[in-house]
């Protein structure tokens, strides 16, 4: 008799890897959250925990922190998946904190709410009381990340101290907290950019049209292919033109790159990203440019 | 295609870095910005090279300081399989970085220096990695190049560690002659080593076989999350109860008759749901939701195996442990929250029975305490029973970890050597 090989496949893997760590999260705290931004990463992540708890519905509410600068397309994709799952969402809103006078808006032609995010996330955690908040950062996008943990330990401030992190030893996960302090988990921890779209291939999940190449008015900045939005400030020097493009992250439009592509399909997109010879937040991001360590000090104060 | 999880250890001055370096590189998993940055900072530095390091240093003081703080994970793939690097420091908090990387590790690279041979860091690479039984073990002999490619080097070092060796549980022990800076035997067969038959690093990494690693004798199935969704709607769904969690250990199919723990009541498994449909077997690293013919009370933190085939029910626990904190150290009655599979219990230290020497592997009966990096033998009581198995037998139902109530912090990582 043949003797099966029991190999399983990466992606089955890291399915199973991140189902472990939502369970582990729903069964070891009060109140956790899943950050939903209708992003790449954040549609695999709710799908996983749409699989970790069925035949239950996701035992935890949706949290998307809303600059007020999103795309529409991912708005609306958003709103329909959270209809969908019949799943509950709560919106902290950015330009809430703006009105509220918590944060104060930059201005100037390269003002973004991308830093504003971190308060808002804030307050929104400490406001409903969040123990536990999924992210869908994932270790290869960036330096600072790769050395985070999945359950990365936030204290009353929100801050990441990245010296004093505890230790992770096989699937076991220290949960312990005390009131007011929060982790942030990070199911996606070892999952590529091209895992993900594998992912999404195989898993044939709907994604926002954005991620597909079409055309659009954009101009140019940095190198970086900005749209033509009247939420984005555009200097007289910086003409517009039509450019057939996609996004390759989803994120606030003031800092969000879209990138020169023909790709139309799922399976195009991955072709693309095999011989892509740049990293998404480098090709895409205006927020990771600033420097060295914008990551990493972001990441300190709270933000994703 | 699977998933190949390894550490390397060794520090910078042993070509660590210029090696994942090179990986990376060669697989073209380093990304054309990332490589402008780090050679625009290896210019502003006046590095005549550039310091492939700063690709893995990501933390602002890593870069300020030349040093490695933390475990920093990478990752390439090639057509063959996807890996996944646990890249630990050479030197500031070596053993808890490197305990914490080789605990999920297949297979641990140690890096020696060709004109250095087996140093005493060689020997505590080794000796931690068959401590967290890492199955596969590569002796990467690099910087052939500086000893002109030498046989009998390679040989004289091969031979002295294999002698070491040979007081260690290695299963698996290869030897390869590199030299990561100019790729010898890195990716493809160097042609400046013709007297070496072996495979090339890479291609032995690709190859190596790994599925039967897992423990697919012992059925183990921790519980970890009970499943009801109580839905007023459907009448099905309404009696649904499944146990939700990882396989971590043996196969486990429908109709097999299984052991609760701890009530040892036995009933036969009615079907192995996931989101996708029904399976008809699950194993390790599977994560399912298993439906029992018979109603019995089962929670998280239960045990679910085979009547004849079951862990230890214990609540004394002898087990090896790498100490990690700061300050406090663990010491006879120190109390302590014991995490083990999906249970939680307190645990009483009851004994320390010595300290080990991880460079000279004597033991220290006398030793009273154990400090931040140090690992010892130690004895503990819990307040209620755990399901374990000797860690050399299952990774996963025979290691734990300690938190400090105080503190909340992750204190020491455990494997379990006895129970009853």
């Amino acid at each position: 008799m043949l003797q099966r090989d029991y190999t399983t496949s990466q992606l089955d893997v890291l399915e199973a890897e991140a189902i472990h760590i939502m369970r582990e999260v729903a069964a070891e705290f009060e109140r956790p959250c899943l950050l939903f931004s209708g992003g790449k990463d954040s549609i695999v992540m709710l799908r996983v925990a749409e699989k970790a708890f069925w035949p239950a519905p996701i035992p935890f509410p949706l949290m998307h922190v809303d600059t007020g600068h999103n795309f529409s397309e991912v708005i609306d994709y958003r709103d329909r998946r959270v209809a969908e799952l019949n799943a509950r969402l709560v919106v902290a809103s950015v330009q809430a904190s703006i009105d509220a006078g918590r944060v104060v808006e930059d201005t100037g032609r390269r003002a973004s709410r991308n830093r504003l995010q971190t308060t808002t996330l804030l307050d929104a955690i400490e406001e409903n009381e969040y123990d536990a908040v999924f992210g869908g950062g994932r270790r290869d996008e960036e330096k600072a990340r790769a050395k985070e943990r999945v359950f990365s330990f936030r204290d009353d401030f929100g801050q990441w101290d990245p010296k004093n992190q505890r230790p992770e030893l096989w699937n076991l996960y220290n949960t312990r907290i005390r009131k007011g302090e929060h982790i942030r988990v990070f199911p996606l921890s070892n999952w590529t950019e091209l895992d993900i779209w594998h992912y999404i291939r195989r898993e044939d999940i709907e994604i926002p049209s954005i991620y597909f190449s079409h055309t659009r008015k954009v101009f140019e900045r940095d190198g970086m292919l900005l749209a033509d939005d009247e939420v984005v400030q555009r200097g007289e020097d910086e003409p517009v033109f039509e450019a057939v493009v996609r996004y390759r992250t989803v994120g606030d439009m003031t800092c969000t790159g879209a990138v020169v592509s023909a790709a139309t399909t799922v399976e195009e997109i991955i072709e693309e990203i095999a011989v892509t010879r740049i990293t998404e937040r480098g090709a895409t991001r205006a927020d990771d440019r600033a420097s060295e360590a914008a990551m990493e000090d972001r990441k300190k104060e709270g933000y994703f | 295609m699977d998933i190949l999880r390894f550490a390397t250890a060794g520090s910078v001055d042993d070509g660590k870095s210029t090696l994942i370096g090179r990986l990376l590189f060669d697989s073209k998993a380093i990304f054309e910005d990332q490589l402008e940055a780090v050679e625009r900072t290896s210019r502003d530095r006046g590095t005549e090279y550039t310091d492939l390091s700063l690709l893995t240093d990501g933390l602002r003081a890593e870069r300020e300081q030349g040093i490695t703080i933390d475990v920093a994970y990478r990752y390439f793939a090639t057509p063959k399989r996807k890996f996944i690097i646990a890249d630990t420091p050479g030197h500031i908090q070596y053993t808890r970085n490197m305990v914490t990387g080789a605990s999920t590790a297949d297979l641990a690279i140690i890096l020696i220096d060709a004109r250095k041979g087996v140093l005493e860091q060689s020997r505590r690479h080794a000796f931690l990695t068959t401590l967290l039984r890492v199955p596969h073990l590569v002796l990467a002999v690099n910087k052939m190049d500086l000893v002109d490619y030498s046989e009998a080097r390679f040989e004289e070092i091969r031979e002295e560690f294999t002698a070491f060796a040979s007081k260690l549980n290695t299963s698996d022990l290869t030897f390869i002659p590199i030299s990561a800076l100019h790729g010898d035997n890195v990716v493809s067969r160097s042609e400046n080593m013709p007297w070496y038959e072996g495979s090339s690093l890479l291609h032995h990494l690709e190859h190596v076989h790994i599925a039967s690693d897992r423990n697919l004798v012992d059925v183990r199935f921790p519980v970890q999350y009970v499943i009801r969704p109580h839905s007023a709607t459907s009448q099905e769904l309404h009696d649904y109860r499944g146990y939700a969690g990882q396989v971590a250990g043996g196969i486990l199919k429908p109709g097999d008759e299984v052991m609760h723990l701890p009530s040892g009541l036995t009933t036969r498994i009615a079907g192995i749901d996931t989101f996708d449909g029904k399976v008809d077997e699950a194993f390790p690293p599977m994560s399912v939701t298993l439906r029992l013919e018979d109603d019995i009370d089962i929670s998280r933190g239960d045990m679910i195996c085979r009547p004849h085939n079951q862990p230890h029910v214990a609540q004394e626990i002898d087990a090896m442990v790498c100490w990690m904190a700061d300050g406090v150290k663990l010491q006879p009655r120190s109390k302590l929250v014991i995490k083990h599979t999906t249970r939680t219990a307190r645990a009483l230290v009851r004994d320390l029975h010595y300290r080990l020497d991880v460079n000279t592997l004597h033991r220290d009966e006398s030793a009273t305490a154990l400090g931040l990096n140090e690992i010892g033998r130690v004895s503990l009581r819990t307040t209620q029973p755990l399901f374990v198995d000797d860690y050399a037998r299952n990774r996963l139902t025979g290691g734990f970890i300690l938190i400090d109530e105080a503190t909340n912090g992750t204190v020491a990582a455990g494997m379990i050597v006895d129970a009853h």
